[in-house]
């Protein structure tokens, strides 16, 4: 079944921009996107999207709509009603490149900020042994499409363009913890994700969680672990003195 | 309508939309309600602390347990004894509120709920927050959050005394209504205090070797799964703990007074 929904689209470059009106076809089992491509086809050819898989698994088409960060492929228009006026914006992160597609080399640049994995040096490729329970808790944030919208609805940085430069993101602290986590990784992460990459600042409001495509539990089972383990090595005057005491060096246990 | 408004170049690279949020569906209720909630229980927190009916046998209101000093009467005192003697004789919540309250307040629930419903920090997803600058838990005086875990310890103990009074009012009136809403609420204090955040890291969650620890991994895994219900278990035990001093109160006052109370 068909009808004509209301759309209003941000178009604009670098920042300058404005919100237009669409009248546009909907069809059942449609979902954003498909509205999206149909306006490039009908009435708007030169609106820029960034797209790829359509199956919620390549992470390409963030955008926000009706104010929230969605995929605009796994956004289903059944869940709206055919008289709702549809919004959608780029991210609001991210500095725009055109209308809907937004720059996301910030991620990037964090991404390269943090050591990668560093195996014992006497630790061989082929020679890892790790028991599924050593490792399933990272697993979990293997998930990540890398959509980026845990990064965009976070207000440390969405609401604080200041904060970019030591704010890893939900993201990449994700990252950190996964890397910290890992059996065979020997690098001692939790001083630098405090001072450098900004763990602090995370006030635990859980919105990253709430946005995230994969359902990944950012939050409980990787912000807040890592931010337990930082206490752990800055802040726990008892954790010092056991260390201390029963001669604990090792960074990990 | 061209929008523009900036407060930097780079700022200005990003979309320039005007509306804090172009959210649609009801983002405010989630931290108005919050902020109702918190109120109401700060207000009669409050009160109870200064309300000197606090003891009825066999009940003791949880927000005054345990007494510690002669000036509570010699049944409400914990284990009989009064280690604080005659020089305190102000209420006894004054003296021990403070680590329940310290655990509720560093608690990683709470503090989403109160800087979304309070601080408007922010105060929904994707709605921009009323402050100019932000350094989070960074800084003196929420970097002072990371105490956390010692409010956890206490919250264990305090945990533990409520449970023995739900037991002393098991004992002494079997039958008694409060008795068991003194055990619902000591069950749910106790679950709420075990489903930590820090009470899992403590379990195994500070290990990478899960498979060297099976006894802190078997532990782990029970406190991560009600750990997935801290929130739930935070607000249900937030309304046991002000129901069960309420009645202890009131039947104290006499205000409840039916033969199974």
């Amino acid at each position: 079944m068909s009808y004509k929904a209301k759309f209003r689209v941000w178009r604009g470059e670098g920042g300058e921009g404005r919100l237009e009106d669409f009248t546009v076809e909907v069809n059942e089992g449609e979902v954003v996107l498909d509205i999206i491509h149909r306006l490039q086809a009908t009435q708007a050819p030169d609106l820029a999207v960034r797209w790829n898989c359509k199956a919620g698994k390549c992470g390409s088409c963030s955008m926000e709509i009706n104010g929230k960060p969605r995929l605009g492929c796994m956004t289903r228009m059944s869940t709206f009603t055919e008289d709702e006026t549809i919004t959608v914006t780029p991210m609001r992160t991210f500095p725009v490149i055109k209308d809907l597609v937004t720059d996301v080399s910030f991620n990037y640049t964090k991404a390269r900020e943090i050591p990668s994995f560093t195996p014992p040096a006497d630790v061989k490729p082929g020679e890892y042994r790790m028991q599924q329970i050593d490792v399933e808790r990272s697993q979990e944030f293997r998930k990540c499409i890398e959509c980026f919208m845990c990064n965009n609805v976070c207000h440390v940085i969405r609401d604080h363009e200041e904060n970019k430069p030591g704010f890893a993101g939900p993201r990449f602290l994700m990252r950190i913890a996964e890397l910290d986590m890992h059996p065979y990784d020997v690098v001692d992460r939790k001083d630098s994700a405090q001072e450098e990459h900004g763990l602090g600042y995370c006030n635990i409001t859980k919105c990253c969680t709430e946005v995230c495509p994969e359902h990944i539990k950012i939050t409980d089972n990787a912000l807040i672990p890592m931010k337990e383990r930082v206490v752990d090595r800055k802040y726990d005057p008892l954790v010092w003195l056991g260390n201390k005491i029963f001669k604990r060096s090792g960074p990990k246990s | 309508m061209t929008q523009t408004a900036a407060d930097s170049p780079a700022r200005r690279q990003r979309a320039q939309i005007k509306e804090r949020t172009l959210r649609t569906d009801q983002w405010w209720r989630y931290p108005l309600v919050t902020f109702i909630i918190f109120t109401a229980f700060l207000v009669y927190a409050t009160w109870a602390i200064f309300d000197m009916d606090y003891f009825v046998s066999p009940y003791h209101a949880p927000f005054a347990s345990p007494c510690l000093a002669t000036s509570c009467p010699e049944e409400a005192r914990l284990f009989g004894l009064a280690p604080f003697g005659d020089w305190y004789t102000w209420p006894p919540g004054i003296l021990i509120l403070g680590l329940p309250a310290g655990f509720r307040f560093t608690c990683y629930y709470y503090r989403k709920a109160y800087y979304r419903g309070f601080w408007l920090s922010p105060p929904a997803c994707a709605v921009g927050e009323p402050h100019r600058k932000y350094t989070g838990e960074s800084r003196f005086p929420l970097i002072l959050q990371n105490v956390h875990r010692y409010f956890f310890y206490a919250a264990i103990v305090i945990g533990l005394i409520l449970a023995y009074d739900a037991v002393l009012a098991l004992v002494h009136k079997p039958g008694g209504l409060g008795t068991w809403i003194l055990i619902a609420n000591a069950i749910l204090i106790n679950l709420y205090t075990l489903s930590c955040h820090s009470c899992r890291h403590i379990t195994a969650g500070r290990l990478t070797h899960f498979s060297r620890h099976p006894v802190r991994y078997k532990a782990w895994t029970v406190v991560s799964k009600l750990n997935a219900k801290h929130q739930e278990l935070a607000l249900v035990s937030m309304f046991s703990v002000m129901g069960a001093d309420l009645y202890v109160r009131l039947v104290a006052k006499g205000i409840i007074s039916f033969p199974f109370a």
